[in-house]
């Protein structure tokens, strides 16, 4: 089925002297980790049924330099950000989605400053509104009445105040979605931001993704619903280690969509 | 001899409201140590956040019970200072009750003064409860150790005996109202101190005057002292909310500033047509220093949120590191830039206004750095805080020192960071292979 993935570089596009409609930031996470490039080709598959034209920018694609500047390397990240904008610029991208929200949150927020302006949106808003505008459809069906807790993304929700778009998606899907007790504004992180996903964390009591999942755990979940590769790792990691994989389901909401849709 | 009650009553208010003016301007100068200016844009969108947020309690309220008793206590302190403004006439001239004319209206206010005092007794009683029996979490979390509990808990029996002096003073005066007592007009309604009343009864008239003036000048030498206290303790909150609100950030939290000082840098290093070997101009400052390793490194609205942040640990209680037994506390964090702002304070006092180097600063001898390290930057903590403290703004310029002035990262960060230099992402990849996705099955 892989030859089904037809995945145009800006650089391809721009020979052929064409323009797609968005450029899709894969992200390093989505290029490299194995879990999360099931997200990647999940989200290009629902581009692909949706008739979304769009490229990726492939070699030409860097680090957003978030981890950098969460960790206090400002210099790294300036760096990479003025490289990645003045890749992106070169090609005249007006409009981003990825599915990172790492990647999304600096983009969109922290690469104007520098020269960058772009439309830059998140998968979950993204696929949310290929939806309303029924570009592609759900049926629900293998997930109706499924039990599915959504783990809010920090870089998502509480930074850019993105929280219905992936809940949306999760109703249209006719499952239940049940609420952890900490959800939205209040949802704690799975312990993998500010660069902390690259080091060992500091003495406690108990990792921050095993006290993550325990609050998803009580919601008796069949699927964690995640929409971020990192929180996706923890969240993993967290079901893992309570011996529960194999009956929670740690998902991407990209993937939600195309299993729906037997893509 | 006639005039001295006004005479000593405007020598205290005058040293009172003196005294407390000298150590304003004491925190404005420590916090104008701090870098940048205070923003001055975006004036409507700032005047809303601090009307939303400070004036109408919008975040305090985020938790019910706290946010009820907050909000009571908060009313309480408003409104029962139009009742100040009448005592300090009183004082200065000799008056008794000046706003009585106002008849009913002068009853409806006296009533809900008394009504607020009566909410506001309970509510202290309720606070201190919480702090000292019930124990919640948030309050006895280390840094609360020592003065900072003695602090809080002092600010709740001040507060109850402002209170209850409030409603001596009255019950007294009703009573000589009741006992046709020239210079005691009647006037106002007292549907909380009527219940006091009765213990007067059987006393003479100049034992109840004398309970009734000892009752009103202490409750307004209190309202005085306790206005200095403020400068000492946590609980500056109470006028540093409004500008602090004001000031808070506009931007999406997940947006932390671009250091401009690095942006020159960058620009220069991908400059083709500038000279790598030229020399800076002879008079050309030196350089900034990156991010913050003491409190004069901070910017002014940092040093603002120390000063505002008045301990109630909010922050602390949904920090993910904290939940899980870090040693990381949003709270401490605020708290030691506070104390350390102070500490280079009163150096400055000390030697004439200058600040001489003391061998301390707010890296290491107050925070440290595994603290700092055991952030993961997802902002429960600014979300979670009622008067738009940003904690998590202060944690990054520390890294950022740590990180481009010290390059004292952990190891696996130092790794991390090399390899988006070398190869683009934060893994050993290499970058050519970005696009090996596809074909992967």
């Amino acid at each position: 089925m892989n030859e089904e993935l037809k995945v145009p570089t800006m650089a391809e596009l721009f020979a052929a002297g064409k323009q797609p409609e968005v450029l899709f930031w894969v992200g390093c996470a989505g290029s490299f980790d194995d879990r999360a490039k099931r997200i990647t080709k999940a989200f290009v598959k629902i581009l692909q049924k949706a008739d979304v034209s769009f490229a990726v920018l492939g070699t030409e694609e860097s680090c957003s330099g978030d981890p950098a500047k969460r960790a206090g390397n400002e210099f790294l990240f300036q760096m990479q950000a003025v490289t990645n904008i003045e890749v992106m610029n070169g090609y005249g991208i007006k409009s981003i989605v990825t599915a990172c929200p790492h990647c999304f949150n600096t983009i969109k927020n922290e690469y104007p400053g520098l020269g960058g302006n772009y439309q830059v949106m998140h998968h979950t808003q993204f696929m949310n509104a290929l939806l309303e505008e029924g570009r592609i459809t759900l049926e629900g069906g293998s997930y109706k009445g499924k039990r599915i807790t959504f783990h809010d993304p920090c870089y998502l929700g509480r930074a850019n105040n993105i929280y219905e778009a992936p809940r949306n998606i999760i109703k249209k899907l006719d499952a239940q979605l049940v609420e952890m007790k900490n959800c939205r504004k209040k949802g704690l992180c799975c312990g993998a931001g500010g660069a902390q996903m690259f080091k060992e964390s500091e003495k406690g009591d108990k990792e921050v993704n095993i006290e993550r999942t325990e609050e998803a755990m009580q919601t008796q979940p069949e699927i964690i619903a995640a929409a971020c590769p990192f929180c996706n790792t923890m969240m993993t990691d967290g079901v893992k280690s309570k011996d529960k994989e194999a009956s929670v389901k740690v998902m991407d909401i990209a993937e939600l969509i195309a299993n729906a849709e037997d893509l | 001899m006639q005039y001295l009650p006004n005479i000593i009553f405007l020598i205290i208010l005058i040293t009172g409201i003196g005294y407390f003016s000298k150590n304003v301007k004491k925190l404005i100068r420590n916090i104008n140590l701090g870098r940048g200016e205070m923003p001055a844009d975006e004036k409507p969108e700032r005047f809303k956040n601090m009307a939303r947020i400070a004036l109408g309690q919008s975040k305090m309220v985020v938790r019910p019970i706290a946010g009820l008793l907050h909000v009571i206590v908060y009313l309480g302190f408003i409104i029962i200072n139009i009742e100040v403004l009448e005592i300090i006439i009183d004082g200065i001239f000799g008056t008794h009750r000046v706003f009585a004319p106002l008849g009913k209206i002068y009853n409806i206010l006296i009533a809900s003064f008394e009504v607020l005092a009566l909410l506001v007794i309970l509510a202290v009683v309720i606070f201190w409860l919480r702090r000292n029996f019930i124990r919640i979490k948030r309050f006895i979390k280390p840094e609360m150790k020592g003065w900072p509990k003695m602090d809080a808990n002092l600010i709740l029996y001040i507060e109850l005996v402002l209170m209850a002096l409030f409603l001596t003073m009255n019950a007294a005066d009703y009573q000589l109202q009741l006992m046709d007592t020239p210079h005691y007009t009647k006037a106002g309604l007292f549907p909380v101190s009527q219940f006091i009343t009765s213990i007067f009864d059987g006393m003479s008239v100049n034992s109840v005057m004398l309970i009734e003036r000892t009752a009103w000048w202490m409750h307004i030498v209190g309202i005085l002292a306790f206005l200095n206290y403020l400068y000492y303790s946590k609980h500056l909150h109470i006028l540093l909310a409004f500008p602090n609100t004001y000031y808070g950030k506009l931007t999406a939290p997940g947006q932390f500033d671009n250091l401009e000082a690095v942006t020159k840098e960058v620009k220069l290093m991908m400059d083709p047509n500038a000279d790598p070997f030229a020399a800076p101009a002879e008079d050309a400052p030196p350089p900034d220093k990156f991010g913050a390793s003491d409190v004069m490194d901070l910017s002014k609205v940092q040093l603002l949120n120390a000063y505002t942040c008045t301990e109630c640990g909010r922050c602390t209680s949904e920090c993910p590191a904290n939940l899980t037994g870090k040693k990381l506390s949003p709270r401490k964090i605020m708290m030691d830039t506070r104390d350390r702002l102070e500490e280079v304070g009163s150096n400055m006092d000390a030697n004439k206004g200058k600040f001489i180097e003391d061998g301390r600063q707010l890296l290491g001898d107050f925070i440290s750095p595994e603290e700092l390290w055991a952030c993961t930057s997802c902002n429960a903590c600014v979300e979670a805080c009622p008067v738009s403290i940003d904690p998590l703004s202060i944690i990054i310029s520390m890294r950022q020192y740590m990180v481009m002035e010290q390059s004292a990262a952990p190891s696996e960060l130092n790794i991390m960071m090399g390899n988006i230099e070398n190869n683009g992402a934060p893994w050993p990849f290499n970058q050519m292979d970005r696009l090996n996705w596809v074909d992967e099955s």
